[in-house]
């Protein structure tokens, strides 16, 4: 689609609570190290596309008017996006898209969320006290999983630790947890049946940034760039009669879009590694299944037997993903990074071991927003 | 002539500038989309791509957007977007996803309801939250500001605002869509009207108002198949100033100039101009950047001085330009929308028939 985008630099804030840096501070110092990585400046840059979750969560409206000064955005198009969880993968899609158009060559990206300045449970209620919380609203469905699929209960204390062990190995994740164990998961207070504590993503702050660029660009920055291969995004209404609220269609068909254009026939066997969008345990296997990875009923299975452990054949979330950090607008674009990490080769001590093509997801809403994209080290990749 | 690629707009659809609209946003756009639709004779799953501008802050509910999707429509699931911004911004992403190549439809929206909201309480959270929030810095105040600037720099008179105004309010007389408008507008009886933000007066100020709008716009040899008149979009270019007052000249307004020496605007006549004026200096301020002739109608529709249904506005700017293109009024027109206080983000259109 149009012409070819590749990332060619990364920016990450470290995502613990960050009360020494104002918005400001916080979307520049992710711009500046993504810069950074791109051997770029802020003179390079033709647009910057800006994406958080909704404005009430630090109460500035439109923060793009606000921030387009750290952002050396001044005299230059920002763009900001704004699909509720999905965001961070949206907004990326969206800068790709400037680029891919032929219209702009170099674009930044930036998306972040502050949860210390807010308060994330009010807003994700709509704004009212004493709501249910993300995790109220998927509870129900996650047990509608483990119905269904006769998943056993420590698939969910897997995944927790497993993406815990992971962070471990990332600088930059909200959540260091040296002693995390399946017997700390299942002792952790219960939240919303059956996720306990220890089960969902943390409140962070934190901002993460990406430049993307025109192939005939990328040589000006000096690290292997991550080609975008393709993208895709779907959305459904959030409820209806017959909605499939375990295994949403607009998730099926997103993932069905992206590797149809990617030319993806077996994705298990074809990507290899993905960063998906988990903010409660469950949701790996939910999401194996709900993205053609796995077949209906068989997500958890990949889970229990360590298929997506760091040494896997299908690593997911070596970076600890949102279940280890959890500043919302940014999450979504901390997932498409990570697989541009992974496929540059600069995951640190979270790298699979030759991972040429990954996949990062997200998605928001009440599981209704869905925003993805593949990654890969080559421009036209052997997919056989 | 068009090229083979290039993106037009098909079909343009807006709800009346209401002053309290006693239903929902989604019912809104509903309307809008059942228009555009229809009239174009295409179904929900003929459009490839959709995309919606609102401000979650006008309803005072976070991801208030989400509900909006009941009212566009997306099942079986669609490819949908959504940005905090107005839709102009929403047709920008939109005619650049077009030029992909891939796709050839695409619906764009913008809608609000901004009576559940006291705007001037509720929009100094535009501010940034630690040095001008605070100070309760409200859009229409920082017009004032730089109203008086304008004057002081000896660029314009209280007079002028007035003229803006009068001539706004005869032409809103004439737009079924307007929330006021006035056939007798006279600018000495508003001229001794007290002021509300000095020197602006009460009518100077746009009256904040509920509403959709939407277009859809089409790429190449699909936009002649579904329509006999496309306008063709020539060119969008949106820039962004400085957030911090005493950092701005609020006489001038480089982000306006910078676009559109980029979109090559005086390249030839614009029989049309639609600006999206919230305070009437704005209008003086945006003709003299962009250097318009007195051949070009400004805002015939009456603009946002005579209805702003805020996060619609700037889309409407681009719906009636491309009206008047359509219908063979007018050849080349701009549309202009703008976002923040005092003209801190500008987008540039351009438009034009196929004559």
């Amino acid at each position: 689609m149009g012409r070819p985008c590749a990332v060619v630099g990364i920016g990450q804030t470290d995502y613990r609570k960050r009360l020494d840096v104002s918005l400001d501070g916080l979307v520049r110092i992710a711009a500046l190290d993504a810069l950074a990585d791109a051997e770029l400046t802020f003179a390079d840059i033709d647009a910057v596309v800006i994406g958080k979750a909704p404005d009430a969560l630090e109460g500035v409206i439109m923060p793009e008017l606000s921030l387009c000064d750290a952002l050396g955005a001044v005299g230059k198009p920002i763009h900001r996006v704004h699909t509720a969880g999905s965001v961070g993968a949206s907004t990326a899609i969206s800068a790709a898209v400037l680029v891919e158009s032929g219209r702009y060559d170099t674009v930044l990206t930036v998306t972040y969320e502050k949860q210390s300045e807010g308060n994330a449970t009010w807003a994700l209620s709509g704004g009212k006290s004493g709501g249910q919380g993300a995790g109220g609203t998927f509870a129900p469905w996650i047990r509608e999983y483990i119905r269904r699929s006769e998943a056993p209960d420590h698939i969910g204390w897997m995944v927790a630790v497993k993406d815990r062990q992971n962070a471990l190995r990332n600088p930059h994740a909200h959540l260091h947890i040296d002693d995390i164990s399946i017997e700390k998961v299942r002792e952790s207070p219960m939240l919303w049946d059956p996720l306990h504590f220890l089960e969902s993503c943390p409140s962070s702050d934190g901002a993460a940034a990406m430049v993307l660029t025109s192939a005939d660009r990328v040589s000006l920055s000096p690290h292997p760039p991550a080609w975008v291969l393709g993208h895709a995004k779907r959305t459904e209404f959030s409820s209806f009669p017959g909605r499939d609220t375990v295994r949403p269609q607009a998730g099926v068909e997103c993932a069905e879009a992206l590797y149809r254009e990617v030319g993806i026939t077996d994705p298990r066997r074809q990507i290899d590694c993905a960063e998906l969008y988990v903010p409660f345990s469950w949701y790996e296997p939910m999401w194996l299944e709900g993205h053609l990875i796995a077949d209906v009923g068989e997500g958890w299975k990949m889970t229990d037997e360590g298929a997506t452990a760091l040494d896997g054949d299908f690593p997911v979330n070596c970076s600890g993903g949102v279940l280890s950090s959890n500043p919302i607008g940014a999450s979504g674009m901390i997932r498409c990074l990570e697989a541009a990490n992974q496929v540059r080769g600069t995951a640190g001590d979270y790298q699979v071991d030759g991972a040429r093509l990954a996949l990062g997801h997200a998605y928001g809403g009440a599981a209704q927003y869905y925003a993805m994209w593949i990654v890969s080290a080559d421009l036209e990749p052997d997919l056989g | 002539m068009a090229a083979p690629d290039d993106i037009a707009i098909i079909g343009v659809a807006q709800t009346p500038a209401h002053d309290c609209y006693d239903n929902t946003e989604p019912t809104l756009l509903m309307a809008v989309v059942n228009q555009l639709l229809s009239e174009a004779g295409l179904e929900r799953s003929d459009v490839d791509f959709t995309i919606a501008g609102s401000c979650d802050y006008l309803s005072g509910m976070p991801f208030a957007f989400v509900a909006n999707v009941d009212g566009v429509g997306a099942w079986p699931p669609v490819y949908e977007s959504h940005v905090e911004m107005d839709g102009a911004w929403a047709l920008f992403e939109a005619w650049l996803r077009l030029q992909l190549g891939d796709i050839d439809i695409a619906l764009v929206l913008g809608s609000g309801k901004s009576s559940p909201t006291d705007s001037r309480q509720v929009f100094p959270l535009q501010g940034d939250p630690y040095f001008t929030a605070p100070l309760g810095f409200d859009p229409v105040s920082y017009a004032g500001i730089q109203a008086r600037a304008l004057i002081e720099a000896d660029l314009a008179t209280e007079a002028d605002f007035a003229a803006v105004v009068a001539r706004s309010l005869a032409d809103g007389a004439t737009n079924p869509n307007a929330l006021r408008g006035d056939p007798n507008a006279n600018a000495a009886a508003l001229l001794a009207e007290p002021h509300l933000s000095a020197p602006l007066r009460h009518h100077d100020v746009s009256p904040k108002a509920d509403g959709a709008a939407g277009v859809l716009i089409a790429r190449g040899e699909r936009a002649r198949q579904l329509c006999a008149d496309p306008v063709w979009i020539r060119g969008i270019d949106h820039r962004i100033e400085s957030h911090h007052p005493g950092l701005r000249d609020l006489v001038d307004a480089p982000s306006v100039r910078l676009a559109a020496d980029r979109l090559d605007l005086a390249a030839g006549a614009l029989d049309v101009a639609e600006l999206h004026v919230t305070h009437s200096h704005e209008e003086t301020i945006l003709r003299r950047v962009l250097g318009l002739a007195d051949t070009t109608a400004v805002n015939p529709s009456g603009g946002p001085l005579c209805g702003d249904p805020v996060m619609a506005t700037g889309l409407i700017r681009v719906i009636e330009v491309a009206q008047r293109i359509a219908d063979g009024s007018a050849g080349r027109g701009l549309a202009h929308a703008s976002s923040g206080a005092a003209l801190q983000q500008n987008l540039l259109c351009v438009l034009e028939g196929d004559s």
